[in-house]
């Protein structure tokens, strides 16, 4: 069986075609490996990386921006939102630092995606005017 | 009047990457203004991944990617001021902007680096017809509303135009509870990166549809439907074939123009392609040591390039400063047929020391063509590409003694045969 | 028992509530929406017209000449915007000449400034006139205001002497007492022994609501504008009409207060819920405008919109008390010259209530001090007033330049603007080229503040109309 996909692995959108997709799979297109690794993957199960927020206290902002550390299996991302929208966090709270240890039982963590100061212990927020010259 | 050597307006990936490049290069004497109360820029919101590939070597978020801005900002102790606004600017490098903290203040520059980013066409833009209910947003604000001020502006969304934020909004308004019933798109094709309509649009079955355009809005004080219909090859809505979506919210995701507003109140002179200021290959407007990069220069799809194009703009604002080597002879570069804009719009050759990136979009998408780079009306060379999509700024990067020999023209084209 | 209720707050009511306040006695005003000028008042050409224009021994002529002149007046007492940008009568070709003498000679039957230019002097003044024009007549006295600010301040400033306002109070009944009238306003019962109806789109209901008869029918009639950005203000320097037709004043030209141009309307008859603009009124109006101007600037477009004038059958104004219905005062029918009439209206209405019953003039009124606008400001006004309260320092409208500050004094007004639109009317956050994509969010935010509600619970204008269905993430119990 022959399959066409467009690569989503970075921006450049290769277009690939897959060969032989039940057998040992043969990827034409691709301009990386990643692509060719992409395009077997997709044709076996597809996975994807999955942003979101999470609710944060004592920060900027309501909402802490969170990423899996891994791609999770495609059909799975409902199951993982789930999880993900009952997460609370609190600043401060560092970029990649983990906000949820094995999130839905699928392997991964969930990451904060950005630092995040406590608004009202530390002084030297994010939000805080630098050190203007002079 | 406080004097310092370098002023950046805007404290995005753009500012940021200007304002560390000149750090680097000696400049000491800076202050980023940006009016937002933190660094970052549009970036904070963008909570998808995908950038940073070409500059860091993986992909993260956007707010993970600005994160690793703000802390070499941090690290090496630039100054920033945030809830700055910059009021104005005078072609003598006079800066008034306003803040909480300081109100209004003047600052005299050396140099300035213009690095404002750039705002959503929006439905009066358009003109988009019908009824004025709630529940028409630019996509970039329901997505700062979705992910910065945590609410939602609708269940039931319907999205014209097939832009980024347009798409990477239907992904995420789905993942977060709402249904996403259709997007439109006036072009034939995508205006969006195909990764995004693969991962955004079919991963969740949400259908586009292309050669469309909204013909009404209906429902007052809300939103309750939209009605598109197919277009012919004039764009203009075909009788039949309208369809009806209940809908409570409508996004739009309708194009992207740089903030001119401080550049045209200078008097700079701006390309009505790239709708942005003309620069040469410093990155330079018509009047020197004023610069500008990131999207309030062109529009980009690639965060990488912002960034790298600020670091350009740095470091030659830094040139500048220590004293650039002045030159007379100009040569103007053309965006040639095919081509919907080229930066830089004018180049020295004979101050180009190392390779020069030129940044363009087609004007339609083309399968199987050329790029043909002429000089003074003779080919140079011709560059095969399998793809070339409106959505896809193109870059070419020439090496210095490929410029030298220039006259008057440099011209890019694209070849169909 | 008060002594008058109005019906409305457009810029009729509130001018007759402004007038009113000058005088001892109770005054209430009523109002369906969530704010006051919230449709005709908030849709239209936004002129002060100078008077000529309206046919010899209407209403219309006698309240239009007196209005432009106590306009001005007002303006200056109110502190609001008000400017004499002129105008211009274009006629193109010898027919139309001919229309526009007849309008001279009326002009100067009422001691209308006017003067008749030839084409090269008019071009000289306005450089994108239209080819085809011929001849214009110069109105050096017509302005321009922002009808919906004016409406403002002038409730405003009569709320700070004594007048009471109810929004979000439709009325529903109105029923005659021995001595006046009780009107059930939303939740509000008020008896009062006038009964004012400036109700606008609506003023025939209400007519026929207090007296059972229909002394006049109102038809909505619908104009489209286009509304272009900053960077076209250089396209004219007046309002440019064409001669006006049997359809009225045609599609005109206006820089605005505040340095857009209008570009609008066309005309057609509607129903009064019908706010939509469509793509062939728009491509008309587009067409329209040609006859007059050239290079106009239409991609400097940054926004569409429609608004109603509430025709009348008669084809004048409708001001009186009924015979029969005694204490209940109409005034229907108020479409265009009805912003340069407004203050008039005030005063002919305020001389009906005065020859049945004598009003006492306040020795002391007050004023109400004018929102901040710290574009208008000096550099050391602008200065200590960021000192005393850093949030006007804040720029929270980067296309109009507006502060939080502004915003939060607009919140905290006599009349309080409690939503989006609201502020936006006000103070203009959203007015700018973007449209209100980055300002939007942040004024909502300043607004959840500063009422101490919730972001969800924030109207875009009405109050079905909330900004949002929910948080994005829901607090976990």
């Amino acid at each position: 069986m022959k399959k066409e996909m467009i690569c989503i692995i970075c921006p450049m959108g290769c277009h690939l075609q897959v060969d032989n997709i039940d057998g040992d799979c043969v990827v034409q297109g691709n301009a990386c490996p990643r692509g060719a690794n992409y395009a077997k993957q997709e044709a076996i199960c597809p996975m994807r990386t999955l942003t979101s927020t999470v609710r944060i206290a004592n920060a900027i902002h309501p909402l802490l921006p969170v990423i899996t550390s891994a791609p999770v299996p495609k059909q799975k991302l409902f199951v993982i939102m789930e999880a993900v929208n009952r997460v609370q966090a609190e600043a401060p709270i560092k970029s990649g630092s983990v906000v949820a240890h094995n999130i839905a039982n699928c392997g991964v963590d969930l990451l904060a995606s950005r630092t995040m100061e406590n608004i009202h212990g530390n002084k030297q927020s994010a939000g805080d005017p630098g050190h203007p010259g002079s | 009047m406080k004097q310092l050597e370098l002023v950046i307006v805007g404290g995005g990936s753009a500012g940021m990457a200007a304002a560390l490049s000149a750090f680097e290069q000696g400049i000491k004497d800076l202050i980023i203004l940006e009016k937002d109360d933190e660094l970052g820029g549009i970036l904070q919101q963008c909570v998808h991944n995908g950038f940073g590939l070409q500059t860091f070597h993986e992909e993260l978020s956007g707010p993970a990617y600005a994160q690793r801005y703000i802390d070499q900002i941090r690290t090496k102790e630039i100054p920033f001021e945030t809830q700055a606004t910059v009021i104005q600017i005078t072609p003598d490098k006079k800066i008034t902007y306003v803040s909480p903290k300081n109100g209004y203040q003047e600052i005299q520059a050396k140099a300035i680096i213009l690095a404002g980013g750039c705002y959503e066409r929006s439905a009066g833009g358009i003109q988009l017809p019908g009824t004025r209910p709630k529940g028409i947003y630019t996509a970039g604000t329901a997505q700062r509303y979705l992910n910065i001020d945590n609410v939602m502006v609708g269940r039931k969304v319907f999205i014209l135009g097939s832009g980024d934020i347009g798409l990477i909004m239907a992904r995420r308004m789905t993942l977060e509870g709402a249904e996403v019933v259709g997007v439109a798109e006036l072009m034939p094709y995508s205006n969006g990166l195909m990764r995004n309509i693969v991962q955004c649009l079919e991963d969740f079955d949400i259908p586009l549809y292309l050669s469309h355009t909204v013909v009404r809005v209906e429902g007052f004080p809300n939103l309750e439907r939209v009605i598109i219909a197919e277009v012919d090859a004039f764009r203009q809505p075909i009788d039949g074939t309208e369809k009806v979506f209940e809908a409570d919210t409508l996004l739009l995701s309708v194009g992207l123009l740089p903030e001119n507003s401080l550049a045209k109140q200078l008097g700079l002179a701006v390309d009505t392609k790239s709708k942005g200021i003309i620069v040469n290959e410093k990155l330079e407007s018509d009047i020197p040591g004023i610069f500008a990069c990131g999207n309030g220069l062109h529009v980009h799809d690639l965060v990488d390039f912002v960034s790298s194009e600020g670091n350009l703009a740095g470091r030659n604002a830094a040139a500048y400063i220590h004293g650039m080597k002045e030159s007379a002879a100009f040569i103007k570069c053309t965006a040639g047929q095919g081509i919907g804009y080229m930066l830089p719009q004018c180049i020295h050759p004979d101050r180009i020391q190392e390779p020069l990136t030129f940044s363009l979009r087609v004007t339609k998408p083309y399968k199987q063509v050329k790029l043909r780079i002429l000089k003074d009306g003779q080919v140079f060379k011709e560059l095969p590409k399998r793809y070339l999509l409106p959505a896809e700024m193109v870059r070419i990067i020439l090496k210095p003694e490929d410029l030298q020999d220039v006259r008057q023209e440099l011209k890019v084209e694209v070849c169909e045969s | 028992m008060k002594d008058v209720v109005i019906i409305g707050g457009g810029i009729i009511g509130c001018s007759i509530a402004y007038e009113l306040s000058h005088y001892e006695g109770s005054v209430v005003l009523v109002e369906k929406n969530s704010d006051i000028a919230d449709e005709v008042s908030m849709a239209n050409s936004a002129i002060v017209h100078a008077g000529y224009d309206p046919e010899d021994g209407t209403l219309k002529a006698k309240l239009n000449v007196r209005g432009a002149q106590l306009m001005k007046q007002w303006c200056a007492e109110l502190e609001e915007e008000y400017q004499t940008c002129g105008a211009f009568v274009a006629a193109c070709g010898e027919g139309e000449e001919l229309l526009l003498h007849r309008l001279y000679e009326r002009a100067l039957r009422r001691n209308v400034k006017v003067q008749l230019l030839d084409k090269e002097a008019a071009i000289k003044l306005e450089p994108n006139l239209s080819d085809q024009v011929t001849m214009v007549m110069n109105v050096p006295d017509t302005a321009v205001i922002t009808p919906w600010n004016f409406a403002l301040s002038a409730l405003e400033t009569a709320v700070v002497n004594g007048c009471q306002v109810y929004l979000n109070s439709p009325v529903t009944a109105i029923q005659k007492l021995s001595k006046g009238y009780a009107v059930q306003a939303g939740k509000q019962r008020i008896e009062a022994r006038y009964v004012i109806n400036a109700a606008g789109l609506y003023s025939d209901q209400i007519d026929q609501m207090a007296t059972g008869i229909k002394h006049f029918t109102i038809q909505a009639r619908k104009g489209e504008y286009f509304v272009l950005a900053k960077d076209a203000r250089n396209f004219i320097s007046r309002v440019i009409y064409p001669v006006p037709g049997p359809k009225g004043k045609g599609v005109l030209a206006v820089p605005t207060v505040h340095g857009n141009i209008l570009i609008g309307p066309n005309r057609n008859d509607t129903d009064r819920e019908d706010h939509a603009t469509d793509a062939e009124g728009l491509a008309m109006v587009r067409s329209q405008i040609t006859h007059t101007m050239k290079n106009v600037p239409m991609q400097e477009t940054i926004r569409t919109f429609s608004g109603l004038r509430p025709a009348g059958n008669h084809g004048d104004f409708y001001i009186r008390e009924e015979v029969e219905s005694a204490g209940f005062i109409n005034v229907g029918c108020i479409d265009s010259p009805g912003i340069a009439s407004a203050p008039a209206i005030g005063e002919y209405v305020r001389q009906l209530i005065e020859k049945k019953h004598p009003l006492k003039r306040k020795t002391h009124y007050k004023k109400c001090k004018p929102l901040v606008r710290m574009a208008d400001l000096s550099m050391t006004d602008k200065q200590s007033m960021i000192k005393q309260d850093p949030r006007y320092g804040h720029i929270v409208c980067r296309c109009e330049k507006i502060s939080e500050g502004e915003i939060i004094a607009a919140i905290q007004r006599p009349i309080p603007a409690k939503t989006i639109k609201a502020i936006k009317k006000r103070i203009r956050p959203g007015m700018g080229r973007c449209q209100g994509g980055f300002c939007e969010p942040l004024v909502t935010d300043i607004l959840s503040k500063t009422m101490n509600v919730d972001m969800c619970d924030i109207c875009y204008d009405q109050p079905e109309t909330k900004m949002f269905v929910g948080h994005t993430k829901e607090e976990q119990l």
